[in-house]
């Protein structure tokens, strides 16, 4: 291969002058971390509101559950990218918009909560297949004790439930992580962001994406690992999470 | 709100966005997932070789392949597929390939690494009475695999499969990070050439829309029909 290798440039300074690239993979990985931790979090509690919904005994809550994981997982991430960051400011009140075209980070803002709602209709989906797995003597058991159903549901279904779905979960956060890069096309530095823009200043193709490839292969080792820490620390004897196979990425 | 929207340039467009845009989705996703059903399934055939050294270097594919993401293995393939060619033909210098055919790459082994994870799970779905039934009568490996086996694991994992399509056809959109044209290119160009980005981007999250959720409906009707009652 005429490719010539240069694995010193990790430490040369980048053209910023005040940082080296190794440096600049690293505030994009902060930046990967914090958009997918913050998303993470709006991911989770949609995702559990939305996936209860959906199995409440009213049809007209299920029907608006339904619309809402429908809504968010047939139109590609990108376009939802592209429809919070470029038309969204465009069809609120004018004062609205401005005010969010100027906001300093503004394409943080936009791929946290873009990532958090698409994430969360795929948790809803987790969520209910969760809840729907446990026996239905369950909730009839905590409704005859005289709970009410918000009570079933916090101390009888869903303590179950989550712990049935902590592995689908647990992909589901390593996805978000992934998805984050597609912040980039918003203009958010994150770890393949960072990447990119080093190669296009050192022209180390090979060596840039390299390092952002073994960072993205730490994080996801750490996350596996983590999560098994969590799954065997919450295990209720006799019930075993499995994952069906799904379709994912 | 909506005051100067002009629905016109998506009439205007149409022919465009339709013919050179979609028609290079549509036909990346269909040769994308052809291709990565059947690395896919030879991959999920290495993993469950029993043969370590085999095992491994698809495990490992595999695993690297779905701990990247897809952005990134996109950049990553653009600039190597160059060296790819150079090094199959020999040449002295990259080989400059075509946009089209360096996403097709992308696409087919990023692909062929999740398609594995399925196969592998429909492969395990049949008992393993079959395996042996099938060895009982003097079947050879192949013949137990193309006949016995892989039929009715694919049948198992059609509607899976077909998911994961759906999903293939909304990440299509994601070559938009090399400037290549798809619907959403195709979109995006006239977008920004117009100053018309709101009245575009509604309209290609309206076409993704329709078009993924009739295709989830459909997959869900037939996972009812093909489903085989045990």
């Amino acid at each position: 291969m005429s490719y010539n290798w240069n694995w010193g440039i990790f430490f040369q300074l980048s053209p910023d002058g005040t940082y080296t690239y190794w440096q600049l993979l690293l505030f994009g990985t902060g930046w990967t971390l914090a958009t997918a931790l913050s998303a993470w979090t709006i991911a989770l509690i949609m995702g559990s509101f939305i996936g209860v919904l959906r199995t409440t005994p009213s049809p007209w809550l299920v029907r608006l559950g339904n619309a809402y994981v429908e809504l968010f997982r047939n139109i590609p991430l990108l376009v939802q990218m592209f429809l919070w960051y470029f038309v969204l400011p465009e069809v609120v009140p004018a004062a609205i918009g401005d005010w969010l075209k100027q906001l300093s980070n503004a394409s943080f803002y936009n791929a946290v909560i873009c990532l958090g709602l698409y994430t969360s209709a795929r948790v809803a989906e987790q969520v209910k297949a969760g809840i729907l797995s446990l026996r239905s003597g369950q909730r009839m058991a905590g409704l005859a004790v005289g709970l009410t159903l918000p009570q079933t549901y916090r101390f009888v279904l869903l303590p179950m439930a989550f712990r049935i779905i902590l592995p689908p979960l647990s992909s589901e956060f390593l996805n978000i992580i992934k998805n984050s890069s597609v912040a980039l096309t918003i203009g958010l530095i994150e770890l393949t962001a960072a990447a990119r823009s080093m190669q296009e200043f050192s022209f180390q193709v090979f060596e840039a994406f390299t390092g952002a490839t073994i960072i993205y292969i730490v994080i996801n080792v750490v996350v596996v690992s983590g999560m098994q820490l969590l799954e065997r620390r919450v295990a209720v004897p006799g019930f075993i999470g499995r994952s069906p196979p799904a379709a994912g990425h | 709100m909506f005051s100067n929207i002009d629905w016109d340039v998506i009439v205007r467009s149409l022919p465009y966005l339709f013919f050179d845009g979609m028609r290079f989705t549509v036909i990346l996703t269909l040769l994308a997932t052809a291709g990565g059903i059947v690395i896919g399934t030879l991959l999920a055939l290495m993993r469950l070789s029993g043969i370590p050294a085999l095992a491994l270097l698809a495990g490992a594919y595999v695993n690297l392949i779905r701990s990247m993401p897809l952005v990134l293995v996109i950049f990553w393939f653009y600039f190597l597929v160059p060296y790819i060619g150079q090094w199959a033909t020999g040449a002295e210098r990259p080989i400059q390939v075509g946009a089209f055919w360096s996403v097709l790459v992308t696409f087919t082994l990023f692909e062929a690494a999740y398609f594995c994870e399925i196969m592998r799970a429909g492969i395990q779905s049949i008992s393993h009475g079959q395996a042996q039934a099938a060895q009982a009568l003097g079947m050879t490996y192949p013949t137990a695999m193309g006949y016995i086996i892989l039929p009715q694991a694919f049948r198992n994992m059609v509607p899976v499969l077909l998911t994961q399509t759906i999903i293939l056809f909304q990440d299509t959109s994601l070559v938009y990070v090399i400037s290549v044209t798809d619907f959403l290119g195709a979109a995006s160009k006239i977008a920004q050439r117009d100053g018309r980005l709101v009245e575009m981007y509604l309209f290609a999250a309206i076409v993704y829309f329709a078009i993924s959720l009739a295709a989830s409906h459909f997959v869900r009707r037939l996972q009812h029909r093909i489903a085989i009652i045990r």
